[in-house]
C-alpha cells in the first residue's frame, strides 16, 4: 500500500471529519429526543416549566408561551430551539436560570474529574507497566488483585471506607465540601491552596479507583505484548538500560490505546462523579443532579442530561479524530 | 459437566468463591427461618434498642450479633433480608437483560440488513455511554419501585448481552454445520433455535455472571443515592446509606456490615465468572 499524496489525503480526512460531525449531530438529536420524551412527554410538562404554587394566569400564560397546546412534534422543535439558544428554564428550587446554576457548579466537577484522571494515569500506568514487566512477581500479583477489586467493588463503598479510615479513624484528611477556594478569573478552585488540596484528595482518590484499575490492566497487557517484540530485543542489543527501554519504547508504543481509553473514560468520570460527589458532599454538578431528582427540579435534570450528552458526543468526536490523526494505519486504511 | 467441575476444582480461590456464593444464596433463601427478627415488622421494633453495638442483648432477650440500626432493627436480620432483595433484583434484571440482549443480538446477526445496522448502532452507542447514568435517568423519569428499577437495570445492561450474542452468532453462521442445516428444508427459525443459539450460550453465561454482579452493584449504588427501592424494603445499598450519617461519630457498624455482605457477594460472583470465562476460552486451554 502506497502512502497517499497530500491533497488526496486531505480530501479523505475531510470526508471522514464531515461524516463524524454529521454522526455526532445525529446522536445529539437522538439524545435530545429521548430527554424530551422522558421528561416532557411522560411527566407533565407544566410541572417542568412552572412551580406548583404559580397562579392560574401564569400557568395559562406559560402554556401559551411554550406552545404546550401544539402537537408533540411541533413542541419538540420548539424545545430544540430553546436548547440551541441556551434557554433551559429556571430552577424551581434556586429560582435562577438553570444554565447559570449548572455553569456555576461545573468547575467543581471538572476539578474533581481532572484530578482523578491524573491520579489514574500517573499511578496506574507505572504500576501497570511494572506488573507487565515482571508478571510473575508477588508484587505484580498484588497490583493485579487491587485492580480486580477496583473493577468489582462499587465506588460508593470505597468512598465510605476512605472516609471511615482517613477522616473518622485517623483524622488525617477532611471529608466533605471543597474547603477554602482560591479565585482565578472569578472561578474558585480547591487545588490552589494546600488546605483546599487536602479536601480534594479523598474524593479524587475515590473517583479515580475505577480508572486506576483500568489503566493498570491496559498498561500491563500492552507491556507484556511489547516486551516480546523485536523493538525491545534490538534496544537491549544496543545496550540501553531496562528503564530507558521501558520509558522510551514500551511507554510510547502502549500510549495510543491508553490515550483513547482515557478520553472515553473522561465522560464516564463525569457520570461516576454523581456518586462520589454525593458521598463527599462535593458541591459539583453531580450532587446538583441528585438533589434535583429528589426535589423534582426537572429543568435542572433536562439541562444536566443534555449537557452530559453533549460532553460525551464531543469527547467521542475528539477521540475519533485524534485517533485518525495519530494512527498511520487508519489513515491508509481509509484511503484504500 | 464432570470434566468441567474437575477443572474448576483446580483453582481453590474459585472454589471458595463458589462456596461463598452458594452460602449467601442459601442464607438469603432461608432468611425468614433463621433471621432472629422480621425487619419489616415495625411493631416489634423498640427505639430503646437503636444503634446498639454488636453483641448487645436487647429487649427481645437475644443477642444482636451485628448490632442494631437507627430504628432498633437487628442488623443481621436486616442484612439477610437485604440480601434477598439485592439477589432478586440482580437475578431478575440479569435474566431479562440476557433474554432481551440475546434475542436482539442473534436476530440482527441472522436477519442482517437494516435491522442489524440499526440495532448494533444503538448497542454500540449505549456501550460507550456510562450505564450508571442511563439507570439514573430512567429511575428519575419512571419513579421508584421494583419494576421501575428492573427496567432501568435491564436498559443499562442488555447491550452487553446483545453485543456478545451478535459476535458469537456471526461467528457461528459462517461454520459448515449451519450451512448444512440451512440446506435442509427446516425452517430458518429452527436452525437459529436449535443450532446457533446453543453455541452462543457459553459466552452469554460468562457475561451473565458478571452482569448479575454488576446489576447488584448498580442497584446498591442507586439505593445508596436514595433512588432505588422505597424505604419499606431496604436493600443492602439502602442499609449502608441509612448507616452513613452515624459513621462520623463512631457507629460505623451500621454501614460496615451490610457493606461487607455486599462486597463478599459481588467479589465472589466476579471470581466465579472469571474462572468460568477462563475455562470456556479455547485459547487458554491446554
Amino acid at each position: 500500500m502506497r502512502p497517499l499524496s497530500m491533497p488526496r489525503y486531505c480530501t479523505a480526512m475531510l470526508g471522514f471529519i464531515i461524516q463524524r460531525l454529521l454522526q455526532s449531530v445525529g446522536v445529539m438529536l437522538a439524545m435530545s429526543a429521548l430527554v424530551f420524551v422522558g421528561v416532557y412527554a411522560i411527566g407533565n410538562p407544566i410541572d417542568v416549566l412552572i412551580s406548583p404554587d404559580a397562579t392560574q394566569d401564569i400557568r395559562e400564560d406559560v402554556i401559551r408561551r411554550y406552545g404546550l397546546d401544539l402537537p408533540l412534534w411541533q413542541q419538540y422543535f420548539a424545545f430544540l430551539g430553546r436548547l440551541l439558544s441556551g434557554d433551559f428554564g429556571r430552577s424551581f428550587v434556586f429560582d435562577i436560570p438553570v444554565l447559570e446554576l449548572v455553569l456555576a457548579r461545573l468547575p467543581a466537577t471538572l476539578e474533581l474529574a481532572l484530578a482523578s484522571v491524573l491520579i489514574g494515569a500517573f499511578i496506574g500506568i507505572p504500576l501497570g507497566i511494572y506488573a507487565g514487566y515482571r508478571p510473575e512477581a508477588a508484587s505484580s500479583r498484588a497490583i493485579m488483585a487491587v485492580s480486580v477489586l477496583g473493577f468489582s467493588v462499587p465506588t460508593f463503598w470505597v468512598g465510605l471506607l476512605l472516609i471511615l479510615t482517613f477522616a473518622v479513624n485517623l483524622g488525617w484528611l477532611p471529608a466533605g465540601d471543597r474547603g477554602p477556594l482560591v479565585e482565578v478569573f472569578g472561578i474558585g478552585w480547591s487545588f490552589l491552596s494546600a488546605e483546599g488540596l487536602s479536601y480534594l484528595i479523598l474524593p479524587a482518590l475515590n473517583l479515580s479507583l475505577f480508572k486506576l484499575a483500568m489503566m493498570i490492566r491496559l498498561a500491563r497487557a500492552g507491556t507484556r505484548e511489547t516486551m516480546l517484540t523485536d523493538t525491545v530485543k534490538f534496544a537491549r542489543a544496543a545496550g540501553l538500560s531496562e528503564f530507558t527501554i521501558l520509558r522510551r519504547h514500551v511507554l510510547r508504543l502502549i500510549s495510543i490505546p491508553l490515550v483513547t481509553v482515557f478520553g472515553l473514560e473522561f465522560a464516564s468520570t463525569l457520570a461516576f462523579a454523581v456518586v462520589t460527589e454525593t458521598i463527599f458532599s462535593w458541591p459539583g454538578v453531580g450532587k446538583l443532579i441528585i438533589d434535583s431528582i429528589t426535589s423534582l427540579d426537572r429543568p435542572v435534570m433536562v439541562a444536566y442530561l443534555v449537557l452530559v450528552a453533549f460532553f460525551f458526543v464531543v469527547i467521542n468526536l475528539v477521540v475519533d479524530l485524534s485517533y485518525a490523526l495519530l494512527d498511520p494505519r487508519l489513515r491508509r486504511g481509509r484511503a484504500a | 459437566m464432570k470434566s468441567f467441575w474437575r477443572e474448576y476444582r483446580e483453582n481453590w480461590v474459585a472454589v471458595v468463591a463458589l462456596a461463598v456464593v452458594v452460602l449467601v444464596v442459601l442464607a438469603a433463601l432461608t432468611a425468614p427461618i433463621f433471621a432472629p427478627q422480621d425487619p419489616y415488622d415495625l411493631a416489634i421494633l423498640d427505639l430503646m434498642d437503636a444503634r446498639r453495638p454488636p453483641g448487645y442483648v436487647g429487649s427481645g432477650e437475644y443477642t444482636h450479633w451485628l448490632g442494631t440500626d437507627a430504628q432498633g432493627r437487628d442488623l443481621l436480620s436486616a442484612i439477610l433480608y437485604g440480601l434477598r432483595i439485592s439477589l432478586q433484583m440482580g437475578l431478575v434484571a440479569g435474566a431479562v437483560a440476557m433474554t432481551l440482549g440475546a434475542t436482539l443480538g442473534i436476530l440482527s446477526a441472522h436477519l442482517g440488513g437494516w435491522v442489524e445496522a440499526l440495532v448494533m448502532r444503538v448497542v454500540d452507542l449505549q456501550l460507550s455511554f456510562p450505564a450508571i447514568l442511563l439507570a439514573l435517568v430512567l429511575v428519575a423519569v419512571l419513579g421508584q419501585g421494583k419494576t421501575q428499577l428492573i427496567i432501568a437495570l435491564v436498559a443499562a445492561q442488555y447491550a452487553y448481552f446483545a453485543r456478545t450474542a451478535y459476535g458469537a452468532a456471526t461467528a457461528e453462521r459462517q461454520k459448515d454445520y449451519v450451512e448444512a442445516a440451512s440446506a435442509t428444508p427446516l425452517p430458518s427459525w429452527r436452525v437459529v433455535l436449535r443450532h446457533i443459539l446453543p453455541n452462543c450460550l457459553p459466552p452469554l453465561i460468562v457475561v451473565g455472571t458478571v452482569q448479575v454482579a454488576n446489576a447488584i452493584a448498580l442497584e446498591a449504588t442507586l439505593s445508596f443515592l436514595g433512588l432505588g427501592l422505597p424505604p419499606t424494603e431496604p436493600s443492602l445499598g439502602m442499609l449502608i446509606a441509612n448507616g452513613f450519617p452515624y459513621m462520623m461519630n463512631g457507629r460505623s457498624w451500621i454501614s460496615v456490615y451490610p457493606g461487607i455482605a455486599l462486597i463478599l457477594l459481588i467479589v465472589a460472583i466476579n471470581i466465579v465468572g472469571d474462572q468460568i470465562r477462563d475455562q470456556f476460552n479455547p485459547r487458554l486451554r491446554k
